[in-house]
């Protein structure tokens, strides 16, 4: 038998055919991203040091900035629905809705460019070009995580319940990284064939920022608006979201359903459309 | 390895053509597709760039190639590295390539040396060990031991070439691909990575080798293609397609003396 690493890109026996647009067997795909996962990971601690991440300066800003932010959104929903009737527990709402909001657009903003910018490399090297894009996601995440750590104290002094229920951030993270990775590779594929997706994705982010239950609590939606929580892929994650981290509940199951079908839907359809195309790359840059 | 039988080519292109469109604007956007909807004005140029090539290159062979620029040897060097799906035809490659296509690694230039030939190296499929264990080698060989963690910006073009010059030959494939490779770097460099190909051809390597250097095609290939046009022209010796190509180029003579290896 020949041996298991027998696959398209680095072992023994490679095959050329054309195949300009359609799936490549999924399989070997997967088996060769996954063993060059120390590519992606690199990827993201270069980016990160590009951002200065390892100064602690520069630590220090990438969670002020969204601190700072959280402060901003504050007072504009303090100032537009009156003193009273937002306490503490609504700053904390806010604050992890915004970081976990961040978490997402910071993935889709790092990987747009990820395949127009890897020019050089994607046309010398033949490798798996979904790294390029979860690269970015990786980044993000890493940036996600100590915004996590910032958000503990502000959920002690708010009293929020600390109880079995904040287990339930470890599945919704999940589906927070999957739905993060379906989209990183869906702008970025775009972005080959439309240079100017980057153009447009701040409007698109700020829209979705705000039809998304971060400025307010999701029951506060009128009734007849509720669809956009069902539309909005991040509709029912961040209910989720506030469900188990300000309320200390389970989280409802319209809520965990949807979140789980947006997350997969937008891994499938994103991933898919990526790597069948992803061999048209080369010329199209 | 021990499934492939002596007889049985490395390398094996039958028929390839590869033909891709290239679009006249600058870059394609999203605008530009709305406001030209309707009219049905599409700049784009299909580009024929190889018609229905055939050759085989056997373990241990050095083929050269030749052919203006433009005539289609780096997309045949793509092919064969399967960065570029052909639109018909088949390409079979047993063994580990390299790739040394023009100015290989360096994709960021943001990034440093050192950055861009990890995650090269991570990129085409090597572990860390295997990286570790070559980097010293691949520095000192490109003679950049005090460049290596600056920015690529700041490299002259020379020092862009010897670097992926470095990478390539570093990392002992079994299948080297290499474009254009040997016109980089000043003299003496030159001359040290014209010993080193010449060490590489002699290991029983199969080598790609694109060269305008008809000199050292000559000198260190066993046998050579030309490509005009997209189209094999001619597959002999070396001798004879440089002979075929210098006339064909009408410079005669004049082209080994201008040329620098």
């Amino acid at each position: 038998m020949p041996p298991r690493e027998e696959n398209e890109f680095t072992s023994e026996r490679h095959v050329y055919e054309p195949h300009k647009i359609g799936l490549p067997p999924l399989r070997p795909y997967v088996r060769e991203l996954w063993r060059r996962r120390e590519f992606a990971r690199e990827m993201a601690r270069t980016n990160l040091r590009a951002q200065h991440f390892n100064t602690a300066f520069g630590q220090v800003w990438l969670v002020l900035n969204p601190l700072l932010l959280a402060c901003v959104y504050f007072l504009l929903v303090y100032i537009l629905r009156g003193a009273g009737s937002r306490g503490t527990d609504f700053f904390a709402h806010l604050l992890a809705g915004l970081f976990a909001y961040y978490f997402i657009s910071d993935s889709i903003r790092l990987s747009v460019k990820s395949v127009t910018g890897g020019g050089r490399l994607i046309l010398n090297t033949a490798f798996p070009r979904a790294l390029l894009p979860l690269a970015g996601v990786i980044t993000a995440f890493m940036r996600f995580l100590p915004t996590l750590v910032i958000y503990i104290p502000v959920h002690i002094i708010a009293g929020l319940p600390v109880d079995q229920h904040l287990l339930w951030l470890i599945p919704l993270i999940f589906l927070m990284f999957v739905m993060a990775a379906g989209a990183g590779m869906l702008v970025s594929a775009l972005q080959v064939y439309f240079r100017d997706v980057k153009n447009f994705l701040p409007y698109f982010l700020r829209v979705w920022l705000y039809s998304s239950p971060v400025l307010y609590y999701a029951d506060e939606v009128p009734e007849g608006l509720h669809w956009i929580l069902y539309v909005n892929p991040l509709g029912g994650l961040l209910t989720a979201w506030s469900d188990v981290l300000i309320f200390g509940a389970n989280p409802e199951p319209w809520a965990i359903g949807m979140a789980t079908a947006w997350a997969f839907g937008i891994f499938i359809a994103g991933g898919l459309f990526f790597v069948s195309r992803e061999r048209e790359f080369a010329v199209r840059l | 390895m021990s499934s492939l039988s002596a007889s049985e080519p490395r390398i094996r292109v039958e028929d390839v053509s590869v033909t891709y469109r290239t679009s006249l604007e600058a870059a394609p956007t999203f605008k530009s597709t709305v406001l030209r909807l309707g009219r049905r004005e599409r700049v784009v140029r299909e580009v024929e760039a190889l018609k229905g090539v055939s050759f085989e290159v056997p373990e241990g062979q050095v083929l050269g190639v030749v052919g203006a620029n433009g005539a289609g040897k780096s997309t045949l060097m793509r092919t064969v590295a399967g960065i570029l799906p052909p639109n018909s035809g088949r390409v079979e490659v047993h063994g580990r390539v390299s790739t040394l296509l023009a100015l290989g690694v360096g994709f960021n230039r943001k990034m440093t040396g050192r950055q861009n030939v990890v995650l090269g190296g991570l990129a085409a499929g090597l572990t860390r060990d295997q990286l570790a264990a070559k980097y010293e080698e691949i520095v000192a060989f490109a003679e950049l031991e005090d460049f290596m963690d600056m920015p690529m910006r700041t490299y002259s073009s020379g020092m862009y070439g010897r670097l992926a010059f470095a990478v390539a030959v570093t990392m002992e494939p079994e299948i080297l691909l290499i474009d254009e490779a040997l016109s980089v770097g000043d003299a003496r460099f030159r001359k040290k990575s014209f010993r080193k190909m010449r060490e590489l051809c002699g290991e029983n390597r199969t080598i790609l080798l694109v060269s305008h250097a008809l000199g050292s095609i000559k000198e260190l290939c066993d046998q050579a293609i030309w490509i005009h046009k997209g189209e094999l022209r001619m597959w002999d010796d070396p001798e004879a397609v440089v002979d075929a190509y210098t006339e064909f180029l009408e410079v005669g003579e004049d082209a080994f003396t201008m040329e620098d290896v």
